[in-house]
């Protein structure tokens, strides 16, 4: 895909998301930016506290009132009509009706996610009487062609079951369909498959891609687990301490990765020729500093291995290292 | 694990949910007990044997005999017949105080719960009322309001609703922070859907058990209030006013307040049985175990 042909969705320019505590100003995201094309999986990846889910708590105005804030930035999204919101600054009830029926979202504890008192059934059927109204019997059978659409067997039977009657897998795909139930051009999946064993996690990925495919949607796959963006993503923006550090396809970033981060993550994954060599992972020095006292200039200029004193001057700009792939960081030239 | 339900949707739940509760053996027994007491107080005039005003020194403490089933009182009245007819005033009593302490309790907690910012001054509102005894606040109350039934209802009614509140609150408080609450947001569904659809049908469980008790209560405080004189006037039967008028003579007659004691006991055992009962079936996750 290139940038003249990318058709933009959702756009998120210069995003300041601050926390105001007892004990200072957290800043949680401190200047993102990224653009979700139709069609596309971006994975937004960073370590815990990197801000990748106040990101999509952002943009689904979901913020922790009244500690988080919107301090900057632009979040710009193009509806079904093709009329431009910017959610950042968007009303209560403009959010409310984009919520669920433009932007859905899936969040990592399918066990507790859904309602354990009504029937999975009656959870998706108030989505759709929500944002489309209509009578409870049809929004009824649009629920089970939801469970259908997400290959859940029986759907006639397990769309009159609770929750608690379901597996942990079962109840990611219940979230998916009850997500979906409205046809939402953005998906935000919040870690959705942390929760789940390996294969039911293989299958979630394969559901998602397959839906994709079918309903043209943009997916915001918020992940850390560098396993999934590989199987998952188009795109990838890798997020450390607030900022994005490195924007790129997902081939180009598995096989040149430039920032310095990067770089630190991907060898902390084991790899065959890793274990064929008996060496050790390679672990980034340090910690992530706390968003309360974010160090001055490239925050992760004190675990880089390649810091230099200009990297404490001043925050660098997220600039093209390579066509189509930015990098964050002053030591990289660019291209 | 999965339990077979029957599949048939919407209106069949409904009686699934009676059979269910019917199928316990307690809540059956605790049913029938609650019809029959309250069919008794309802066809009063018709069921009872004797007029429960009716004055006979000749017949005064009499005890428990064929004629006269539950004794009579100090003044020879049956007292079989005032219990009958005291179920009148004191269930009525009963259930209308506990759905007054509902809707205002429920009301308030969700407020205090569900809103950050209100819960300073509905919290401090409920903590001062819970300062007052129960039965001063309602004295007060009546004597602000004027000696009636009615007020009496009124007046225990908001003397109880800090308790449910106060419950109503603390899970609110629970409940808003689950991811489902948040799920329910992300889907667009607006505040007043979650506070009453999400919520509200979360804590059923808690505002049944304190229900059960306020009903208790309220049928023993209005005999308080009753007997203090601003009530209702103390010749009038109720279970309450019974029990205390026979407290003097416990020593010599303790029928006088032994038979409207147990009427209070199995309307509130029974009542309370049901409540355990309806929440296990309103509770999908505790269906199984039947």
């Amino acid at each position: 895909m290139t940038a003249s042909s990318r058709d933009i969705v959702l756009s998120v320019n210069g995003l300041k998301t601050w926390f105001h505590s007892r004990d200072g100003v957290a800043k949680s995201v401190d200047g993102v930016t990224f653009d979700l094309a139709r069609g596309e999986t971006l994975a937004i990846v960073g370590e815990s506290g990197s801000g990748k889910s106040v990101t999509s708590l952002s943009i689904m105005g979901l913020l922790p009132k009244p500690a988080g804030r919107i301090e900057a930035g632009k979040i710009l999204f193009r509806d079904r009509g093709g009329k431009h919101h910017d959610l950042a600054q968007a009303s209560a009830a403009t959010l409310r009706r984009i919520r669920g029926a433009e932007i859905a979202m899936i969040f990592q504890e399918p066990m507790t996610s859904l309602n354990p008192l009504y029937t999975v059934g009656d959870q998706i059927a108030e989505a759709v009487l929500q944002h489309e109204g209509g009578s409870h019997a049809a929004a009824l059978k649009r629920a089970q062609e939801m469970l259908e659409r997400v290959e859940i067997p029986a759907a006639a039977r397990r769309v009159n079951e609770y929750p608690h009657q379901m597996s942990g897998g079962m109840r990611q795909r219940v979230m998916i369909a009850l997500a979906l139930a409205c046809n939402p051009s953005v998906l935000i999946a919040d870690e959705p498959t942390t929760a789940l064993d390996v294969t039911v996690q293989a299958q979630i990925l394969d559901l998602l891609r397959r839906l994709q495919a079918e309903s043209g949607m943009s997916i915001l796959f918020v992940t850390h687990n560098l396993g999934v963006v590989a199987e998952i993503a188009h795109r990838v923006a890798v997020m450390y301490a607030g900022r994005v550090v490195e924007d790129a396809g997902v081939y180009d970033l598995f096989e040149r990765p430039t920032h310095p981060y990067t770089r630190g993550l991907l060898s902390c994954i084991p790899t065959a020729a890793l274990l064929a060599s008996r060496e050790r992972l390679q672990p980034i020095p340090g910690n992530v500093p706390s968003v309360l006292a974010l160090p001055p200039g490239c925050t992760f200029a004190p675990r880089c291995p390649i810091a230099e004193p200009a990297c404490t001057q001043a925050v660098p700009e997220l600039l093209p290292a390579w066509p189509e792939h930015l990098a964050r960081c002053i030591k990289v030239t660019p291209q | 694990m999965a339990m077979a339900l029957p599949s048939n949707a919407g209106g069949g739940d409904r009686w699934q949910v009676l059979r269910l509760l019917v199928a316990r053996k307690t809540v059956l027994i605790s049913l029938i007990v609650l019809v029959v007491l309250i069919a008794a107080a309802l066809l009063a005039p018709y069921v009872s044997p004797f007029d429960p005003y009716k004055l006979s020194i000749m017949n005064r403490l009499k005890g428990p005999s064929s004629v006269h089933w539950f004794g009579t009182d100090d003044f020879g009245r049956d007292v079989f017949s005032r219990v009958i007819h005291g179920g009148r005033l004191s269930l009525m009593v009963g259930f209308s105080v506990v759905i007054l302490a509902s809707v205002l309790g429920i009301a308030l907690g969700l407020i205090a719960g569900f809103f950050r910012r209100a819960d300073k001054f509905v919290s401090r509102l409920i903590d001062a009322m819970m300062a007052f005894p129960d039965i001063l606040l309602a004295i007060a109350l009546v004597a602000a309001l004027g000696p009636s039934l009615i007020n009496v209802i009124i007046a225990l009614g908001i003397v109880y609703t800090p308790r449910l509140a106060r419950v109503v609150r603390a899970s609110t408080l629970v409940i808003r922070e689950l991811p489902f609450v948040e799920a329910a947001r992300a889907l667009g569904v607006p505040t007043y859907c979650i506070v009453t659809v999400h919520v509200l049908r979360n804590l059923i469980s808690p505002i049944l058990v304190q229900g059960t008790f306020i009903f208790a209560y309220a049928i023993l405080a209005e005999a308080g209030l009753s007997f203090l004189g601003v009530g209702v006037s103390p010749d009038i039967p109720t279970w309450g006013t019974m029990i205390n008028s026979g407290q003097q003579y416990m020593g010599q007659a303790d029928w006088i307040m032994i038979f409207p004691g147990i009427a209070i006991v199995l309307s509130v055992l029974s009542l309370q049985l049901l409540g355990d009962g309806l929440r296990d079936v309103l509770d999908p996750r505790l269906r199984k175990e039947l």
